[in-house]
């Protein structure tokens, strides 16, 4: 060993260094939390001003699919109790592709559209009448007491319900949808087209007072 | 040629000598991807799980309200507060609020300002009510509930 100290080797062991990064590794996935900016998007309506009530929209009861939570989370939906929320989007979709009373411009939508969806028309007199502007609107009312938790799974549902209309209608899956960033023309074409005609008409009621804080 | 020589002593031990290198690349990959929370969460936040997620485009328009159980009961209660950047405030402060988030911005941007509010699951619709309320009077519209995958 002592003679040949003239030629030891050059380089620096370097095996220990993966050891080290491994470290390093491990220390920054374990302290960082990756940002998740997703979420429901909503549009709140214009604030009220005190002295001009907000104008009385005559809407036909046929035209408005109710959605009650009450303080304990039970769900009233047209009328009836709902254990859970399965069902609910379909009865949503059922509620707006209904077309009960098409005006001339409605039964022009209703040509646009594919024939999966013409399929699902029930053309029932006593629900909604077209889904255009005022024709279909779908109404939540919850209660100060309500979770947010059920607040956000039943508006979760009735989103899901439109956007499946939407995606539908462009040939899509509701994910796919849902992922139009609008960035480019062709996707901002793709989202402008799913929805053309038919607005997302979401009520969201103010809460009544009874059961909470 | 007909005869195969039996190799002499093929050396058994793979080259190490790049494993650090990959490993460091992926220990940059996660660094630069990684946002570090800037501020210290004084509320409780277990957000709830839904299926019709979007993202949002741009993030600087992007202000947080976040809303829950404060985790100092001893010092703030039990009732369910609202966190704006790292203080505490009431639900009347976020007029005031909103339009020091609407300043940061530049003007063309001022009214596309997206509040994305971290609710709690536990925080019932009272205090939620009011704040869009709040909301609508700051004339920020554009509201985002933030939720996460639902997982079945």
């Amino acid at each position: 060993m002592a003679g040949k100290r003239g030629r030891m080797s050059q380089e620096v062991n370097a095996g220990s260094m993966a050891d080290i990064a491994f470290l390093l590794l491990i220390f920054f996935l374990v302290t960082t939390t990756i940002a998740s900016d997703k979420g429901l998007l909503t549009v709140l309506p214009p604030k009220q001003d005190p002295n001009t009530p907000p104008p009385e929209v005559p809407l036909n009861e046929r035209n408005i699919f109710n959605i009650l939570v009450n303080a304990n989370d039970q769900l009233l939906v047209e009328g009836e109790p709902m254990n859970n929320t399965e069902n609910l989007s379909a009865e949503v979709k059922a509620f707006i592709l209904n077309f009960g009373r098409p005006n001339e411009e409605a039964t022009a939508l209703y040509n646009s559209l594919p024939e999966s969806l013409k399929a699902q028309v029930n053309r029932d007199p006593k629900s909604s009448d077209h889904p255009m502007a005022g024709g279909a609107v779908v109404s939540i009312k919850t209660n100060r007491g309500t979770s947010y938790e059920k607040y956000l799974e039943v508006y979760d549902q009735v989103k899901r319900a439109y956007f499946e209309i939407y995606a539908e209608r462009v040939g899509l899956t509701a994910d796919q949808y849902r992922a139009l960033s609008g960035r480019t023309a062709a996707e901002k074409e793709l989202t402008d087209r799913g929805k053309e005609g038919i607005p997302m008409a979401i009520s969201i009621a103010e809460p009544d007072k009874i059961g909470g804080n | 040629m007909s005869k195969f020589k039996k190799k002499n002593k093929t050396k058994e031990n793979i080259p190490t000598s790049a494993l650090p290198d990959i490993i460091f690349m992926l220990l940059f990959f996660f660094m630069v991807t990684t946002v570090l929370r800037e501020n210290e969460m004084l509320v409780e936040q277990k957000l709830p799980q839904a299926t019709q997620l979007q993202k949002l485009e741009k993030k600087s328009l992007i202000s947080y309200l976040y809303v829950g159980k404060p985790k100092n009961t001893a010092l703030y209660g039990t009732e369910p507060r609202i966190q704006a950047n790292d203080v505490l405030i009431g639900t009347k402060d976020i007029v005031l609020w909103v339009n020091q988030e609407k300043d940061k911005l530049s003007e063309v941007e001022r009214d596309q300002i997206t509040i994305s509010m971290k609710s709690d699951i536990e925080v019932k619709m009272g205090p939620i009510a009011d704040i869009q309320l709040e909301l609508r009077e700051a004339d920020a519209r554009k509201l985002m509930y933030a939720a996460v995958g639902k997982v079945d």
